[in-house]
């Protein structure tokens, strides 16, 4: 069987994209993200901007007239509504070119894309994005999670704070410019317990500021406190595990001040840092059609009957034989 | 002679009287961010340590709070680790189930965090502890100290049912916690060792 190129669909929330990727390249990409017009991403909303435009992201990739080997969608964690569309058009492209399917899970891809585009080899990933806030690394066949968020991801915290201040979503670049100007810190919750880390009080906290200081500084201090938690428990993380390589994943992985903190972490302990470049952080094709790779080459294909997606897919429920 | 040992946050330093526990400056967080954690966290460690010892828990004494760093008593003891059986295992389990039942999470109970000197245990480092009386924190605890047993003794399972008695000896809502170590378990999220 032939393993050299899969198509691959993304469409966990707000990312609509195709790719069909190769080992050493990506071939073809389109995309056609969900932008709510006021407010935050409502799923059914999602789902069906998702269904309007998947035809024309596919074929967009189609006519790149490129062969491919296999097809791979984002199976979960994500919005029930957006995986099932997701998953219906990759189906029906894996009957119709008959060629095997993968269900992809979307945080594995995460951080395979970034192994990828990185070189790093066996990291602790601090993998951050709206709905997902995980310190993960391989052990014993599967990327485990040491520390995880106990109520919301960050993305989904700061878009809620942008909001608050009036700002588009999402709000993560828009508090990442204001906090720049930032500068008075001000005193917020700092919630770690053991492995995992909590940003509800943090958000309370940071709201009541707001109405009796600048703006820019409830921001500065808001990103200081907030990744000074996932920076801990990263390099807990490393430091448990033994591991000196450290990998940025997700949305929010994209905010420069938190890629200079772990940076600074992994010079003060001997380690190395990597991030991918920036188009790969936010939720792609390209992610999924690598990911699918791998698992084509290791006979991790499905039965279409065996296709269910999963809205609360976790990564440690994967097997990882290529690590 | 003094040794010296270099965790995430802090290192401590093991001479013969004493140990010198600090905590060092991250230079990834702002200075005002960084001192109050670390004084913070020094302070509750010094109080978690007292208050575990009101509860019945040998722990060190503290002899002196700094700002960053605790000075504690050398504990001459011999790491559970080297020396268990099922009788220390339920004298590790009556100890867990005191700090619970006294509202209080360890964070890191490992059989080398637990010092065997003379017939009592001594537990060490709090530098994870906090006061939580949720039952997915008291599994968590638990949790965390049987993947220890597993992957480092190979009769873990009479090492287990062992603490499990000492446990349920000492902490009424044993039974509850046990229940939610076996989900914790099968959640997968905690294994960080081979089964």
């Amino acid at each position: 069987m032939r393993c050299e190129r899969v198509l691959g669909i993304e469409g966990t929330a707000w990312s609509l994209s195709a790719a069909i990727v190769g080992w050493d390249r990506v071939y073809a990409e389109a995309s056609a993200p969900y932008i709510p017009e006021t407010g935050g991403i409502h799923p059914m909303a999602a789902a069906q901007h998702h269904s309007n435009h998947i035809g024309e992201v596919i074929r967009k990739v189609l006519d790149s007239g490129v062969e491919f080997d296999g097809v791979a969608f984002s199976q979960g964690p994500g919005l029930g509504p957006c995986l099932r569309t997701v998953a219906t058009a990759a189906r029906a492209l894996a009957l119709a070119y008959d060629v095997p399917l993968m269900g992809v899970n979307h945080c594995v891809a995460h951080i395979e894309v970034g192994r990828w585009q990185t070189g790093c080899r066996d990291p602790v990933t601090l993998y951050v994005s709206g709905a997902n806030s995980q310190v993960l690394a391989f052990r014993a066949g599967k990327y485990r999670i040491f520390g995880e968020t106990l109520d919301i991801g960050i993305g989904n915290a700061l878009d809620k704070f942008g909001r608050f201040l009036g700002l588009q979503h999402p709000g993560g670049p828009k508090i990442e410019a204001l906090a720049k100007e930032g500068r008075h810190y001000i005193h917020l919750p700092y919630v770690v317990k053991g492995m995992d880390f909590s940003f509800s009080g943090l958000m309370s906290a940071a709201k009541e500021a707001a109405a009796s200081h600048p703006k820019e500084d409830v921001c500065y201090s808001l990103q200081e406190n907030a990744f000074a938690m996932l920076v801990e428990v990263t390099e807990r993380a490393m430091a448990h595990t033994g591991k000196d390589e450290c990998l940025i994943a997700g949305g929010v992985g994209a905010n420069m001040r938190l890629q200079q903190m772990l940076d600074e972490m992994c010079r003060a302990r001997g380690a190395r840092f990597y991030a991918p470049p920036r188009k790969y952080f936010g939720d792609n094709g390209s992610m999924i059609a690598y990911t699918g790779l791998l698992q084509l080459k290791h006979g991790m294909v499905l039965k279409v009957e065996d296709s269910a997606v999963n809205p609360n897919f976790r990564p440690d429920e994967v097997d990882i034989p290529w690590l | 002679m003094a040794v010296e040992k270099r965790g995430a946050e802090a290192v401590v330093l093991i001479e013969d009287g004493r140990v010198v526990k600090t905590r060092v400056k991250k230079s990834y967080r702002v200075d005002e961010l960084d001192e109050r954690l670390r004084r913070e966290r020094t302070r509750a460690e010094a109080k978690l340590m007292s208050d575990a010892r009101k509860l019945g828990i040998p722990t060190p004494i503290i002899y002196d709070v700094g700002r960053f760093d605790l000075v504690m008593e050398t504990i001459h003891g011999t790491p559970l680790k080297d020396v268990i059986d099922e009788d220390g295992a339920r004298k590790a389990g009556v100890l867990v189930g005191k700090l619970h039942s006294g509202g209080i999470i360890h964070g890191d109970l490992t059989t080398s965090n637990m010092l065997v000197k003379g017939d009592r245990i001594y537990l060490i480092d709090f530098g994870l502890s906090f006061w939580d009386e949720m039952l997915e924190s008291r599994g968590v605890d638990v949790h965390v100290f049987y993947q220890t047993l597993i992957s480092s003794h190979h009769d873990h399972e009479k090492l287990m049912s062992a603490f499990a008695e000492g446990y349920r000896s000492s902490f009424k809502g044993a039974d509850e916690v046990l229940e939610r170590v076996k989900e914790i378990e099968y959640r997968g999220r905690y294994k960080t060792e081979a089964p």
